[in-house]
């Protein structure tokens, strides 16, 4: 069951999938970046600095909590959350976000853009950035500014400037494509913070490595509370980044891995974001891995009740590990979603963010077939944004 | 036997001027509508025709070039229908063309059977705008196999290096991106141009075509003064989007700037 290799390989590759497909204009900035991403994760003043900040202003390490309420209703699996939702602005994204800033402080870069979907990468950055002084950029979809306004004023409460994106489906495929425009346009003075394990070489796996915490502190605990291992491990896989973070430290372990992707209203093409659900590998946003496309190569249109699940491609290493059989990919449903979402409110007083509460609903699903085993379930982020999704679709709870 | 580009190039530097390479996004507005106005730039004087495939996420263009894909793609444009196109043009003309497409189409279309199809249409070469020269080598192998140009871009932010690896893996010309930015028209010339072309001349001997933002005939006339082919891109599609009956006209004072003196 080990991944042996060392991924990505010298020139971004996990296996067929990642590299660099991007117009030339970003080339020689994508190995600038990658130069000054390895002499800064060489450098023991950098991860100290980073370090620092991710205990005093994030708030890690973040809890890995027992469900015992949750577990006992079940009657099946021993359910444990990581509680990434405790962090600062509410979601894992500080942990890259953080990083990223540091590194483009370090490589002198005055402007840092970012994409957001459901905003909490946005709102993560806006915080990197207010904290360090530098100028904030984020593209937002039309669409996902609308289902998820709170972050809209939040990353502005922060100085940060939210750019709305007109075109195509006004979400976060759209939101990429606008920071990659104004990346090519600006890169002499500016980094693109990008927020998931995507995009050209370095990205996913500089991503990856700013989330690696989760999983390092995930495997320490449960070992604390346990005396062993977990048998599996769940979480939301949008672009990928915390499902990434947490499967880190278990790749080498005998520990089921599964990552949960958007179903979102059925698995028609357009109508949900589940990659391994009929997409198929083709490039997007610099990287190859699986896409959802349509017969002609067009990147479909792709809908998730949950702004930060609902993109066209999936992170290279996921792709990697999924064909590997390293990890398993299954998909949830919007209802179902929601459904979890109460459910892990009403049991456990948690309210979850959309996006995590698809791992919650994978998790409820199999617990109760499966007593005597141990889940962790990445509670990525936190559901005060998703308040209005929320309140129009529990109406009941919502009466005068 | 040199290709089409090939010739072309020949030939300008024998009557000592510039080519003038004109953009259009293929089935902009509609399929039908392409071959006829591709008749258009050749009768107005462009020298070379790049068939720019629609895609659903345009990353290196503008906001021009975006629309012209959403209208194209509206219309029911998919690469079979802009080969069906390129087969229409090339019926009417020997003029060259460059098949101008983001990887993701032609990848799902499958290279082998792209280029052979390609060729046969009578397309003379293939650019690939988000494919680097790093990753580029299985896709060139069949492209190169049936004769077709591989254009390569180079942007302001090349170093030597890869302006060397780009050369290398360029047959045809070379591209140089004038600035740094998606496509679109712009006031004013880039002030990189002339050091990145002077950069280039000296790592090859290929022609080099300058292009994105260039869009008036002074600009055109300037660069033609500098390098050996100017395209014309956002403006050409603009015109077709606000008045197509005014771009034979249009494209008239571009190509006679660029001849006069």
């Amino acid at each position: 069951m080990s991944v042996s290799a060392v991924q990505p390989d010298s020139t971004g590759h996990f296996g067929p999938y990642g590299g660099r497909f991007v117009p030339e204009v970003l080339m020689a900035p994508l190995e600038e970046l990658e130069l000054a991403y390895r002499a800064a994760s060489a450098d023991p003043a950098f991860q100290a600095e980073l370090d620092d900040l991710l205990h005093h202003y994030a708030g890690r390490p973040t809890p890995l909590y027992y469900c015992k309420r949750l577990t006992e209703q079940l009657g099946g699996a021993k359910i444990y959350l990581k509680r990434e939702d405790l962090l600062h602005t509410g979601a894992h994204k500080i942990n890259n976000s953080l990083g990223q800033a540091l590194l483009a402080r370090r490589m002198g870069k005055k402007r840092i853009i970012a994409e957001t979907g459901a905003g909490q990468h946005g709102v993560a950055t806006a915080a990197a950035c207010a904290l360090f002084g530098i100028e904030c950029v984020v593209y937002m979809g039309e669409e996902d500014m609308r289902r998820q306004r709170p972050n809209v004023f939040r990353m502005r409460l922060m100085g940060a400037k939210v750019v709305p994106v007109l075109n195509g489906s006004r979400t976060l495929k759209d939101a990429i494509s606008e920071a990659m425009r104004d990346w090519v346009t600006n890169v002499h003075t500016t980094h693109y913070l990008l927020g998931s394990a995507l995009g050209a070489h370095p990205y996913p796996m500089m991503v990856r490595d700013f989330h690696r915490c989760i999983g390092i502190e995930a495997r320490a605990d449960i070992l604390k509370a346990e005396g062993r291992l977990p048998d599996t491990v769940i979480a939301c896989v949008g672009g990928g980044s915390n499902a990434i973070g947490i499967f880190h430290a278990f790749l080498e372990d005998d520990v089921q891995l599964i990552g949960v992707e958007a179903g979102g209203r059925s698995l028609t093409l357009g109508e949900h974001a589940a990659r391994f659900e009929g997409g198929s590998p083709g490039v997007l946003h610099g990287a190859h891995s699986y896409m959802l496309q349509n017969d002609d190569g067009q990147a479909a249109i792709t809908h998730s009740i949950s702004a930060g699940l609902d993109y066209v491609l999936i992170g290279p290493e996921h792709a990697l590990l999924h064909d590997q059989h390293r990890a398993e990919y299954t998909h949830c449903n919007d209802v179902d979603a929601l459904v979890a979402a109460q459910r892990l409110a009403r049991t456990e007083g948690i309210i979850p963010a959309l996006e995590s509460a698809h791992a919650v609903a994978e998790a409820l699903r199999r617990a109760p077939q499966e007593p005597g085993k141990v889940f962790v379930v990445n509670l990525s982020g936190r559901g005060d944004k998703d308040t209005d999704i929320y309140r129009e679709n529990l109406p009941e709870l919502d009466a005068h | 036997m040199p290709t089409r580009i090939q010739q072309l190039f020949e030939r300008t530097r024998t009557e000592k001027r510039a080519a003038l390479i004109g953009y259009l996004t293929a089935g902009d507005p509609t399929p039908e509508k392409t071959p006829e106005i591709a008749a258009t730039l050749i009768r107005a004087g462009v020298d070379l025709i790049e068939l720019g495939v629609p895609f659903s996420d345009p990353v290196a263009d503008g906001p021009v070039i975006q629309r012209a894909s959403a209208r194209a793609l509206n219309a029911g444009t998919t690469l079979p229908k802009v080969l069906d196109i390129a087969r229409q043009i090339r019926a009417a003309s020997e003029v060259p063309l460059l098949l101008f497409t983001y990887l993701n189409p032609a990848m799902h279309y499958g290279f082998a059977k792209l280029a052979k199809d390609a060729k046969a249409a009578g397309i003379d070469g293939v650019l690939l705008t988000d494919l680097s020269v790093e990753e580029a080598a299985p896709y060139m192998q069949p492209l190169r196999h049936a004769g077709l140009d591989t254009v390569f871009l180079v942007a302001p932010t090349s170093t030597d290096r890869r302006l060397k690896l780009v050369s290398e893996f360029s047959t045809g010309f070379v591209y140089l991106v004038s600035r740094t930015g998606v496509t679109g028209e712009q006031q004013e010339l880039s002030d990189s141009l002339g050091s990145l072309i002077d950069k280039t001349r000296a790592i090859t001997t290929l022609p080099l075509a300058a292009g994105f933002g260039i869009s008036t005939p002074n600009q055109a006339k300037a660069v033609a003064r500098m390098a050996d082919g100017v395209v014309v891109g956002s403006a050409i599609v603009r015109q077709i989007e606000t008045d197509l009956g005014g771009l034979e006209s249009m494209v008239r004072a571009l190509s006679s700037s660029m001849r006069a003196e």
